[in-house]
């Protein structure tokens, strides 16, 4: 027993059916904590080499962390790993939700599923018994009818991940979905489970979790809740959720519009937190033990149709409001709820439609070819396009591939406005001022996501103030000076740090992100509940051990990895912001290479952008070192 | 006392049941909460809370008496009950349940942990009179 965790690695061998159950080692959980950790380790020993991400060889990973299902703020986390559709290289993508804890009580920290099923199937958890059973009378339905179909069919009290038909039809970039709204968005990570066969994963977990010292674990849970209630974002930042920071990062002119030509929106009102709540929230839906919570459940009615969804979020704001120009909060309500049912990543939806809208107003898309016309603001244009990549339907079938294949096989100039790094769509903030969020984005390891570092406030005002006091600071909208380069490498490293720390102990970083909660606070849970001494710093060390392990592996599975693989998209750089606060500033190829030397000095990495033998042997990893030497990298 | 349920604050987060099986029975085990939540979704799309009213009626029909009334909370005698499961069968509001690891079942002892425990004032405790006022 391993105090903390379920102490259990379920594997399930798809193609034989075989089912086994390995013990968690100490020196796993104490090298890696869980999660991220658990989803990269497994990855870089267990995938064989230059597997392709559609082969059956191809490795899916579900990890919870030490703090998952325990009794802190937001504990709800789950890490899902692959080698990824949309790069070829590193993945995960985590959601929160319920279904975490589940997998733990039910006695498993992680999942690990290879081969795959003969036929359309779903894996059946219920403690120690655990089945493949025969998914096809869910095949083919939406991953929100399924999930409601299986609740009814199984029970109320299993927690249930699902694909829709977009991961079935192998879009590279379809999500998991759980809970009637939260995904595990990015990376193509449904994709994989689509391969397999694997509609559905239900669970449910009657057990307890070995806990070091449950009194005081309970004690200092219910004091982390009070002083999470003590924070000015407690009742400022939860309202409105992500979607709250719409009007600031408008106002600062980093909210992406037109496929990211521009940097503001005149109709940000419209499709703001605000929006949100008076337009379509019915009630706030919260992850496990969540005290604030981001979910903001409603309904919204529109020209095409009308449909129970959650969110929008900030993300979906940004790509679908800002970069497609949808309208209305209803617009973009409904044009999330259909990748929702249909199982897309919202981000990249975004980021593939409005790219496609762009060609469409180029000329490099036809009205022939598409089959009808594109416009920007237009949710008929978009939803006519999700339908089309879903069921890969004329010009869907080369969406579905996203902005860097479909852009690569067009030709045409659309690589300069296809916007993604290492084949992942941005997320939803602009950063030709903002040098420390760009380099977040070229460097994060599965490509162009928020997730890793999130530094904007920091390129914007200096501060490392939370978002919730960045929020209610606000803006005046003058004009921004030109973005220096000092200091942003290491900013952006302390953040790949931080933040990913999270997704390895498995529970939420908003709390501290957003509200301001202090770390300390989940080093001292982490020795509560695990008996293990940890500092915040070595939990730092531990992400950073990881990083470099998810480096390495994208190293040895992309063919040619390196620097080049690093550069945003030529959109980002040589091309001044033509508007908005930003108006006239851009960065320089010259500073983009300035920021990656840097960086990669301060990582210990090469000027290529390999980790050297050297930084892997201090960080632990001499294994990795030797495989890497092995492949002359 | 009685434990009163604001289901439109409700945001279906757990917390509620996992102090539930911290406080009576000291386990991060959540599937041995005396309370429910149960989210309607996708349509309505809202939550509600079930919760122990203290009504009597696993009282009334436990064939061996061995539920009773003290100090306005029904209590099971553990060392009399037979686990017949009728309770758990019978409870109007089905917030009586057994675990799967107990051998008998278990109902809200009224210690009103969820209640305090809730970020979002879903969950009072309140005097008997509070509520009918």
């Amino acid at each position: 027993m391993i105090y903390g965790y379920a102490g259990t690695i379920l594997r399930v061998d798809l193609s034989s059916g075989e089912i086994s159950k390995d013990p968690l080692s100490e020196e796993m959980a104490n090298k890696f904590l869980g999660g991220r950790g658990f989803v990269a380790k497994i990855l870089f020993d267990e995938l064989p080499p230059n597997t392709g991400p559609y082969d059956t060889d191809n490795i899916f990973i579900a990890a919870t962390g030490p703090l998952t299902g325990h009794f802190l703020p937001a504990s709800g986390k789950t890490h899902f790993g692959t080698k990824s559709p949309a790069t070829g290289g590193y993945a995960d993508s985590n959601m929160g939700g319920h279904f975490g804890p589940a997998l733990k009580y039910a006695g498993y920290d992680a999942l690990v599923l290879t081969g795959q099923a003969a036929q359309p199937s779903c894996l059946f958890i219920d403690d120690d018994v655990v089945e493949i059973r025969s998914a096809t009378p869910y095949w083919g339905q939406g991953a929100i009818s399924c999930e409601a179909a299986l609740k009814k069919d199984l029970g109320e009290d299993f927690q249930i991940i699902t694909i829709g038909p977009a991961g079935e039809n192998g879009v590279r970039f379809a999500c998991i979905s759980h809970d009637f709204g939260r995904q595990a968005g990015r990376t193509g990570i449904g994709t994989v489970l689509g391969t397999k066969n694997i509609k559905a994963i239900a669970v449910k977990g009657n057990g307890r979790l070995p806990v070091f010292d449950i009194d005081g674990a309970y004690r200092k849970g219910k004091e982390a809740y009070q002083k999470v209630y003590a924070k000015p974002g407690f009742k400022g930042w939860t309202p409105e959720g992500t979607a709250g920071i719409t009007d600031w990062v408008n106002e600062v002119g980093a909210f992406p519009t037109r496929n990211f030509q521009t940097s503001q929106a005149d109709h940000y009102r419209n499709i703001n937190g605000k929006a949100v709540i008076e337009k379509l929230k019915i009630t706030d839906k919260a992850c496990f033990c969540c005290p604030t919570p981001c979910g903001k459940y409603g309904y919204t009615k529109t020209s095409l149709g009308s449909a129970y969804v959650e969110g929008p979020e900030y993300e979906t704001i940004a790509l679908f409001g800002g970069s497609c120009l949808l309208k209305s909060i209803e617009d973009v309500a409904y044009a999330n709820y259909i990748c929702d049912e249909l199982g897309l990543d919202t981000i990249s939806s975004g980021g593939v439609a409005a790219w496609a809208i762009e060609c469409y107003e180029k000329g490099i898309l036809t009205t022939e070819q598409v089959g009808k016309e594109l416009r920007f603001g237009d949710l008929e244009s978009v939803v006519y396009l999700l339908n089309s990549i879903c069921y890969r339907k004329g010009i869907g079938d080369l969406l579905a591939e996203g902005v860097k294949v479909a852009s690569e096989r067009l030709g045409q100039g659309s690589e300069k406005f296809a916007i993604h790094v290492k084949g992942l769509e941005w997320t939803g903030y602009e950063c030709r001022n903002a040098p420390a969020m760009m380099l977040a984005y070229m460097t994060a390891d599965v490509g162009a996501h928020h997730n890793r570092a999130w530094v904007l406030g920091h390129d914007m005002t200096g501060s490392n103030a939370n978002v919730h006091d960045l929020v209610t600071a606000g803006r005046t909208g003058e004009k921004m000076p030109k973005a220096t380069l000092t200091g942003k490498p290491q900013k952006v490293i302390e953040s790949q740090h931080t933040r990913p720390a999270f997704d390895a102990l498995g529970c939420c970083r908003l709390q501290l992100m957003e509200l301001g909660f202090e770390v300390e606070n989940y080093a001292e849970l982490y020795r509560l509940i695990t008996g293990k001494e940890k500092s915040w710093d070595d939990i730092i060390k531990i992400s950073e051990r990881i990083w470099h392990l998810t480096r390495a592996f994208s190293a040895r599975e992309i063919p040619g990895f390196g620097r080049h693989l690093d550069y945003p998209p030529p959109r980002f750089y040589d091309k001044p912001v033509p508007s908005g606060p930003n108006d006239g500033h851009c960065l320089t190829k010259a500073e983009i290479d300035t920021l990656l030397d840097e960086y990669y000095r301060a990582r210990g990495w090469s000027k290529g952008g390999i980790p050297t033998k050297e930084t892997l042997r201090r960080v632990g990893l001499d294994d990795v070192a030797e495989v890497l030497e092995a492949n002359g990298l | 006392m009685k434990l009163i349920a604001q289901h439109t604050n409700c945001s279906g987060c757990g917390i509620c049941r996992l102090v539930c099986a911290l406080e009576n029975f000291s386990e991060v085990c959540p599937s041995r909460a005396m309370l429910r939540i149960e989210g309607r979704f996708p349509a309505p799309g809202d939550y509600r809370i079930h919760l122990c009213d203290q009504c009597g009626q696993c009282a009334e029909v436990c064939p061996v008496e061995a539920i009773y009334l003290e100090n306005g909370v029904y209590v099971i005698a553990n060392d009399e009950c037979t686990g017949c499961m009728m309770c758990v069968e019978e409870c109007p509001r089905g917030v009586f349940f057994k675990h799967k690891h107990s051998e008998i079942p278990a109902k809200c002892t009224l210690c009103g942990a969820c209640a305090r425990a809730c970020p979002r004032e879903a969950i009072f405790l309140v005097e008997n009179q509070q509520k009918e006022a």
